[in-house]
């Protein structure tokens, strides 16, 4: 029940206020699998920090900016995409096996897991909601230029679609299209025009005008 | 397992919502959920196919109306319950330490193996048309069309054998993994994209030779 004195507490902590069930179900699991010794909820929270803060696209984009840049380094990721993405510091779960594909104008690749949520974690951090919802999953594989309409990108009608369906442990990692006018740029001024989704390829690299107005 | 999971191909579920700026986590909830995932993962009661075919086996309401996240919690319900993890003795939590060094680490299930790949790039191949009752990789959309090797990827842990019933030690015996193209019409008939191509990523028993079908 409700009091005047614990509506103050429910400011301070808003989110011990109206527990949905799932924040229920999942605290009472927490509880449980702690006074069992199974889990340390300090270690969870450790697990959480590293993939809201320190893994993410961020990542990915490095890998493509140097791939932009580097032509040595993009014929290594295209040839050993394991390696060449290791050699930057990404790796772990769910990126064992990594592969890099390489966007052309002939060409356009779109990755997809079909039966779960399979994504290269190191390099892109944990997928996006509608990644694993069954809209993007049912219709990627049989329409993805409707997937692709979905995100607001149209391509040529003769360019060439290629989906990654991920069915096993191989991640895959597509390396979009350099925007034209990027001559002049740093890796790092690269990297900024590199988004999540132009690494899944849903999207496209940004261009420049529209990052430094 | 011919289950809701397998969803390639279905035409009902409307566009993709993607959301501006989406944050990792909407709610406490799933920072929450994600880590007790990977925390009991990591007490190695279950592998990776005994996980999602432990999702897959959900209620096909339930399955389609849940959240991915909502999805792992309900699976981990099923695991816990068949594993009985709650009522052993000798499982410890694992440190901060030890789980983000497990999280970093390459936990590959490529293997040796002395058995020489029966398929090569370049080669057509037929998806076996498997209808298994327990977890396959095999999408339903490929079973039984041809398509073509495009990469031979290593020996990999199977995971129809690796996802044994919880409690039992699933059999790894690995077998050699493929890249195998279908074109849009094989897969979806004459009206399809003509310039489509989507791969699939099959184990060795899930093809079949075609060598000798009629073109």
């Amino acid at each position: 029940m409700s009091t005047d004195a614990d509506h103050g507490q429910h400011h301070d902590h808003p989110e011990f206020s109206e527990l949905s069930p799932m924040d229920a179900r999942v605290r009472a699991l927490e509880t449980l699998l702690t006074e069992k010794g199974l889990v340390d909820p300090a270690a969870l929270d450790a697990v959480v920090e590293r993939y809201e803060t320190e893994v993410g696209p961020h990542n990915g984009a490095q890998v493509v900016a140097r791939a932009w840049a580097d032509p040595a380094y993009r014929e290594w990721l295209l040839k050993d995409a394991t390696a060449a993405i290791a050699s930057l510091g990404h790796v772990g779960r769910q990126g064992e096996h990594m592969v890099a594909v390489e966007n052309t104008p002939e060409r356009h690749n779109m990755v997809v897991c079909t039966l779960c949520s399979c994504y290269p974690w190191p390099v892109l951090g944990l997928p996006p909601v509608w990644y694993k919802a069954p809209a993007y999953r049912s219709k990627a594989v049989i329409d993805p230029r409707g997937v692709l309409a979905d995100f607001g990108v149209t391509l040529p009608d003769d360019t060439e679609i290629k989906v990654w369906d991920s069915t096993a442990e191989v991640r895959y990692l597509v390396i979009p299209r350099r925007p034209e006018g990027t001559e002049d740029l740093t890796v790092d001024e690269l990297a900024a025009l590199v988004t999540r989704d132009s690494m899944i390829g849903t999207g496209l690299a940004r261009s420049p005008e529209r990052v430094t107005p | 397992m011919n289950g809701v999971h397998d969803l390639g191909g279905l035409q009902s579920f409307g566009p993709v919502l993607p959301e501006q700026d989406e944050p990792v986590f909407h709610e406490e909830w799933e920072r929450r959920a994600l880590a007790i995932t990977l925390a009991l993962g990591a007490l190695g009661q279950w592998n990776i196919d005994q996980s999602r075919h432990a999702r897959e086996s959900l209620p096909p309401a339930t399955y389609l109306s849940s959240s991915y996240y909502e999805i792992w919690v309900r699976g981990l319900e099923v695991l816990m319950a068949g594993t009985g993890m709650l009522e052993q003795d000798g499982l410890r939590a694992r440190t901060g330490a030890e789980l983000l060094a497990g999280v970093s680490a390459q936990g590959s299930y490529e293997r040796p193996t002395e058995r020489e790949p029966r398929y090569a790039v370049g080669q057509r191949v037929r998806a076996r048309d498997l209808n298994p009752v327990g977890h396959t990789r095999l999408p339903r959309y490929a079973r039984g069309r041809v398509g073509t090797v495009v990469a031979v990827r290593g020996a990999h842990v199977f995971p129809d054998r690796n996802a044994a019933t919880l409690g039992q030690l699933p059999d790894q015996e690995p077998e050699w993994l493929y890249t195998v193209d279908f074109t849009g019409r094989e897969l979806w008939g004459e009206d399809a994209d003509p310039t489509l191509t989507v791969s699939v990523d099959a184990w060795e028993p899930y093809l079949q030779d075609v060598t000798g079908e009629a073109a």
